[in-house]
């Protein structure tokens, strides 16, 4: 009679039983960045799939990369990178043990944020 | 009481009998990435938008392939790991094996794909 219970245990808090802070916020746009990154790779490796075919097909793909909603996801996957590289850091940063503290983790969230973005314009203004 | 052998404590291998492998994966490829990532976006970034000549012309020289290479293995590697911790913390049972051999097929594929794609132009 193992699991006379089972479906039917209590569950320890989560995302719907917290209140949003920093933390988790800054935590789960991480994992979505990282992930959501699939669509702007898949992207860039058929671009390059379209530049090793031939110049029409090329054009063709260049052609949607760099059309407004091609401009908007590569735009967007620029800032899910850099976020999630600096998202990265932090985690190699916690990694060592350091920075624990709900002080220093907030700090660097808004490091994330405010990071993430400037590297976003920082790096349309340079290319 | 220690239930473990000497042998078995020094492996670091639980009852999942992988050890840190995951994490330990996880961290060498984002160090990894940390490099890659500002190389490739600055240098596959501009040739967005430019003539299929000059992007053939830029991916020819091997400084950019080789970075565009490693970035395509890196990345997808690294997708593969984290895109497993995804699936294995929402889904569940049967569908989670199905979902993350899924994923395993969408990242090694990419992965070959770029790389010949990159071949085919660089070489």
């Amino acid at each position: 009679m193992a699991d006379v219970n089972r479906g039917n245990r209590p569950l320890s808090p989560h995302l719907q039983i917290y209140r949003p802070q920093l933390n988790s916020i800054t935590s789960i746009l991480n994992r979505i960045t990282g992930n959501a990154l699939l669509l702007g790779a898949l992207l860039i490796v058929w671009w390059l799939i379209a530049a090793a075919t031939g110049p029409e097909y090329f054009a063709m793909a260049d052609g949607m990369l760099t059309s407004v909603l091609g401009d908007l996801v590569m735009l967007g996957s620029l800032w899910a990178l850099w976020y999630h590289a600096l998202g990265g850091i932090r985690h190699l940063i916690w990694d060592t043990g350091r920075g624990l503290d709900a002080d220093t983790a907030d700090k660097m969230g808004w490091g994330i944020i405010i990071g993430s973005v400037a590297l976003t314009f920082l790096t349309v203004i340079a290319i | 009481m220690a239930y473990l052998t000497d042998r078995k404590r020094v492996e670091g291998l639980g009852s999942a009998k992988s050890g840190t492998h995951h994490f330990w994966s996880m961290t060498v490829t984002s160090a990894a990435l940390l490099i890659l990532t500002p190389l490739f976006v600055f240098s596959f970034g501009p040739l967005l938008g430019e003539p299929h000549a000059d992007v053939v012309a830029a991916l020819s020289h091997p400084l950019r392939a080789i970075i565009a290479a490693l970035m395509i293995v890196v990345s997808f590697h690294h997708f593969r790991l984290g895109v497993t911790t995804l699936i294995e913390d929402y889904v569940g049972g049967q569908a989670r094996k199905i979902a993350i051999i899924a994923m395993i097929i969408v990242s090694y594929g990419l992965m070959a794909a770029g790389l010949i794609a990159l071949a085919q132009i660089a070489l």
